[in-house]
């Protein structure tokens, strides 16, 4: 599978599959948005309020699986040098920024018709906006240092602390009291969520998923291209 | 398998990660009073060294039958199920207060069993359902 994204297969994706696949998320995410908006009941405290919940969540498990591609990606990439897997991070990085970004924002506009509050320094909030800095400052390191070798290693070594703050945003819900709910979907146990808002909040997760692939191939074609011009630029 | 860079890198990289480890693992041993958001009334309870003058959070359910209301100011019980604290508000408290509902208030203590708080914050469960399927459960308990 992963050979797959090796730059030159990348190289030979065109246009034509990328809106082959746009057409597919925009059917799923119409199909997310109708059933959620529309479809799915209200919920028996929040009212209509619940409906937030269908970008939020997806969205922050989107900001987290980026990162921790990027981290793991990071470390294969210190110990064996693999060039195309810090194109891979770095195409990466702006999607999961966005998706934290969103996560956040919706979480507040949520909290405060909930909670009474926009927002609150518990753990699980803390920890989010603790990983919003890390995709800002992973960026930037890419965006201010002109030398790639340098750039690389910097944006690499920042993904791999900002990985140990994975399980801490996971895990704040259960380890600390904190106003945000612990997780409504679990591995262990029944989803403590009702089946017709857990289908929705599927088909949107799955929906934004596809939509962060597209993104994710455009950039990281653009990166390769630009990596390989300036190799030969060097040349 | 590897060559001796690589392996290098390896111990290198295991070793930061361990010392990674250590180093948050003491941060969050000497933040552990700062990262609770609220106590819960039994943490109150057992709590030695109690300062009164210093603004906490405490969090619970709110009992039921046990909010009463007077012009603008609210009393209820936060109870975890062992212990309780009477709470006293002065002010609107959020929509989605309501009893047997979980809650989070920012305030004083005036002893371990009287609080006065000055913010009140409604906590959510992770339960979501539609209205028909809540009145359901309420039915069959």
């Amino acid at each position: 599978m992963l050979k797959n994204f090796f730059p030159n297969k990348i190289l030979k994706i065109n246009t034509k599959l990328i809106n082959k696949i746009a057409i597919f998320m925009l059917i799923i995410i119409g199909l997310g948005l109708v059933y959620s908006l529309i479809l799915s009941p209200e919920d028996y405290i929040q009212g209509d309020s619940v409906r937030i919940m269908y970008v939020h969540v997806p969205s922050s498990l989107i900001a987290l699986g980026c990162f921790a591609v990027m981290g793991i990606a990071s470390i294969l990439n210190l110990l064996f040098n693999i060039k195309f897997l810090s194109l891979i991070s770095k195409s990466l990085a702006p999607i999961g920024g966005i998706f934290t970004l969103i996560s956040i924002i919706t979480g507040s506009l949520w909290g405060k018709p909930t909670w009474g509050i926009w927002w609150v320094w518990d753990a699980r909030l803390t920890s989010m906006f603790i990983l919003f800095c890390f995709y800002i400052a992973y960026i930037l390191s890419w965006k201010l240092i002109s030398n790639f070798k340098k750039a690389n290693k910097i944006s690499s070594i920042i993904a791999i602390i900002g990985l140990f703050n994975l399980p801490v945003i996971k895990y704040s819900v259960d380890w600390w009291n904190t106003l945000h709910q612990p997780s409504s979907i679990t591995l262990t146990s029944a989803p403590t969520i009702h089946h017709t808002m857990l289908i929705p909040l599927i088909i949107m997760f799955f929906g934004l998923l596809i939509y962060s692939l597209i993104i994710f191939l455009m950039k990281y074609k653009i990166e390769i291209i630009k990596f390989k011009l300036k190799k030969k630029n060097e040349k | 398998m590897f060559s001796k860079k690589v392996k290098s890198r390896i111990v290198l990289l295991i070793l930061s990660i361990l010392f990674f480890v250590l180093i948050i693992f003491f941060i969050f041993r000497s933040l552990e009073e700062n990262l609770v958001y609220f106590f819960s009334p039994t943490e109150i309870y057992n709590n030695q060294n109690l300062s009164l003058n210093k603004t906490i959070r405490i969090g619970g359910l709110v009992k039921e039958g046990s909010t009463s209301r007077k012009e603008n100011t609210i009393n209820f019980i936060i109870t975890d199920l062992k212990n309780e604290i009477v709470v006293s508000y002065n002010g609107l408290v959020p929509n989605l207060f309501s009893e047997g509902k979980g809650v989070v208030a920012e305030g004083k203590l005036t002893d371990k069993k009287y609080f006065i708080a000055n913010k009140i914050l409604a906590k959510h469960d992770e339960n979501y359902m539609p209205p028909e399927v809540s009145k359901a459960l309420e039915k069959s308990n």
